[in-house]
């Protein structure tokens, strides 16, 4: 099991102190040209979760390779960077200049921002063209919005994905209270936290049966038993997300309680499905 | 250095319409005035960004403002409470300053005791909505008070080195009069260490996460968007 953070919840510059407590950092989704993201306000807390329109705010490819990777290698964490686009061609142009650099241990294909128009090709389109740009291990990040989850799941790995990653955020709105109007500047964004992880538990339960790749499971986690549970269902690896911006120091915290007592531990994957 | 820790709540004090929340220091730096502190809201997913309003040895002080269940939650602690205490973040006020006014307004004075402080007392000007809200003033030495419909810029000597903080409007105003001025903006904020990208502004022209860059920024660095 590794524990990595969820793309765009950690900035390895400015935290590296964060990135240093997990065992991959996962760099926010890095786009051909360069993106400002969207207009404030960017995000919202709501009763069991949070709200985010950022919009892929990111420096461009170019910047990325020049500027940022440099500095991220020196942390000396390994190093997976999220890649992101508006068509297959975007995503496997991208994967072809990082296959070029050591620093990069595996890429993961952002198939699924809630904050952004969907790329035209499917999924498994876009995994089939990032397949033939690089050698590196290639993980999808799938939406569990999606009707069938499972069966983007076998497609993806059909085209040759090494793993996936499950999951990304879900679309919803929070109103201001006293105006009665959307907070959000772009009014829909991303919804995260805890409210998500029965829905990530879901996405990796039914995609853990349908394919033979390891999962980086992701949604909700809070504690060390919120991550026991993602892996009781079928998740391989950990990714930490909002709970990041509520307790930086987190992973250390879910860490200690993961290798800690608890009834939970001798759970087998069967037994947990059968609750 | 920024640190995380569970700290005490040693006592809590209404202070006009706001609250003044005192927690024991641990070991957590106060920092540089204008720097802010991220305080677990008990009960809510994240933490609310606050600016330290006083640093009494052994203490770090909050001037809260209760307008939303976070900082209603900070507002209804009690003594002995144990909320978890992040920072000290971002860039503060810069000091090298050779005739400071310090300009505020509204819940905008919470950082101005401990820059009063460590300025040596400097005039200050700090604008209200009531005299109820002017109680903080009470904070600040040497301060000259405005109750609306006066504005507080009808008082700034642009002459003086401007630090200010207060709505945007009132900044905006500021930096009209005073383009060296030095000013402290806020922004909703996730997470204070630069994760979440919550928290841009534009700054010469480029969205920039205000928890990195600022909270202080030079006036003529920062142009707010077009709502």
């Amino acid at each position: 099991m590794r524990l990595l953070n969820a793309s765009g919840c950690l900035d390895a510059l400015t935290a590296p102190e964060v990135a240093l407590a997990l065992d991959v950092f996962v760099t926010k989704t890095v786009t051909p040209l360069p993106r400002q993201g969207n207009p404030p306000v960017r995000i919202a807390e709501t009763e069991h979760g949070m709200l985010n329109s950022i919009g892929l705010a990111n420096p461009g490819i170019d910047r990325f390779l020049e500027e940022t990777l440099p500095r991220l290698a020196e942390l000396g964490v390994p190093l997976w960077v999220s890649v992101g686009g508006f068509d297959a061609a975007q995503y496997s142009a991208s994967c072809a200049r990082l296959d070029e650099r050591p620093e990069v241990e595996a890429l993961e294909l952002n198939l699924s921002c809630p904050n952004v128009e969907e790329a035209a090709e499917s999924a498994a389109e876009i995994v089939a063209a990032c397949r033939a740009a690089t050698s590196k291990p290639l993980w999808a990040k799938l939406s569990p919005a999606l009707p069938q989850v499972p069966d983007v799941a076998r497609a993806v790995a059909a085209a040759g994905a090494d793993g996936l990653s499950l999951v990304n955020t879900i679309r919803g709105l929070a109103l201001h209270p006293a105006t009665g109007r959307p907070v959000l500047g772009t009014a829909v964004g991303g919804y995260s936290g805890p409210a998500l992880k029965p829905i990530a538990l879901a996405a990796v339960y039914a995609c853990a049966r349908a394919v033979d790749l390891p999962i980086v499971g992701m949604g909700g986690v809070m504690t060390g038993d919120d991550a026991r549970d993602l892996l009781a269902v079928g998740a391989t690896h950990i990714a930490l997300g909002t709970v990041l911006f509520r307790d930086p120091f987190a992973p250390g915290r879910i860490r200690a309680e993961l290798a800690g007592d608890s009834p939970r531990n001798t759970l087998t994957l069967d037994q947990a499905s059968r609750v | 250095m920024r640190r995380r820790e569970a700290r005490n709540v040693v006592a809590r004090e209404p202070v006009g319409p706001y609250t003044l929340l005192r927690l024991d220091r641990g070991s957590i730096e106060p920092g540089a005035p204008g720097q802010f502190f991220m305080l677990e809201a008990p009960g809510r997913l994240l933490p609310r960004p606050m600016s330290l309003c006083l640093a009494p040895p052994g203490e770090l002080a909050f001037l809260i403002d209760a307008i939303g269940p976070g900082t209603r939650a900070l507002c209804a602690l009690e003594p002995g409470d144990r909320i978890h205490v992040f920072g000290p973040l971002g860039n503060g006020f810069r000091l090298d300053v050779e005739r400071p006014l310090l300009v505020g307004g509204g819940i905008g004075v919470a950082p101005f005791p401990y820059l009063s402080e460590v300025l040596g007392g400097p005039p200050a000007v700090l604008g209200f909505r009531t005299a109820h809200h002017a109680e903080a003033a009470a904070l600040v030495p040497n301060a000259e008070v405005v109750i609306e419909p006066t504005l507080v810029t009808e008082l700034v000597d642009p002459s003086c080195d401007v630090l200010a903080c207060g709505p945007e409007p009132m900044l905006e105003a500021v930096r009209a009069l005073a383009p060296g001025a030095q000013l402290a903006w806020e922004a909703p904020m996730a997470c204070g260490h630069g994760g979440c990208y919550g928290c841009v502004v534009e700054i010469d022209g480029v969205l920039q996460r205000l928890c990195i860059a600022g909270p202080v920024l030079n006036a003529h660095e920062h142009k707010e968007l077009a709502a």
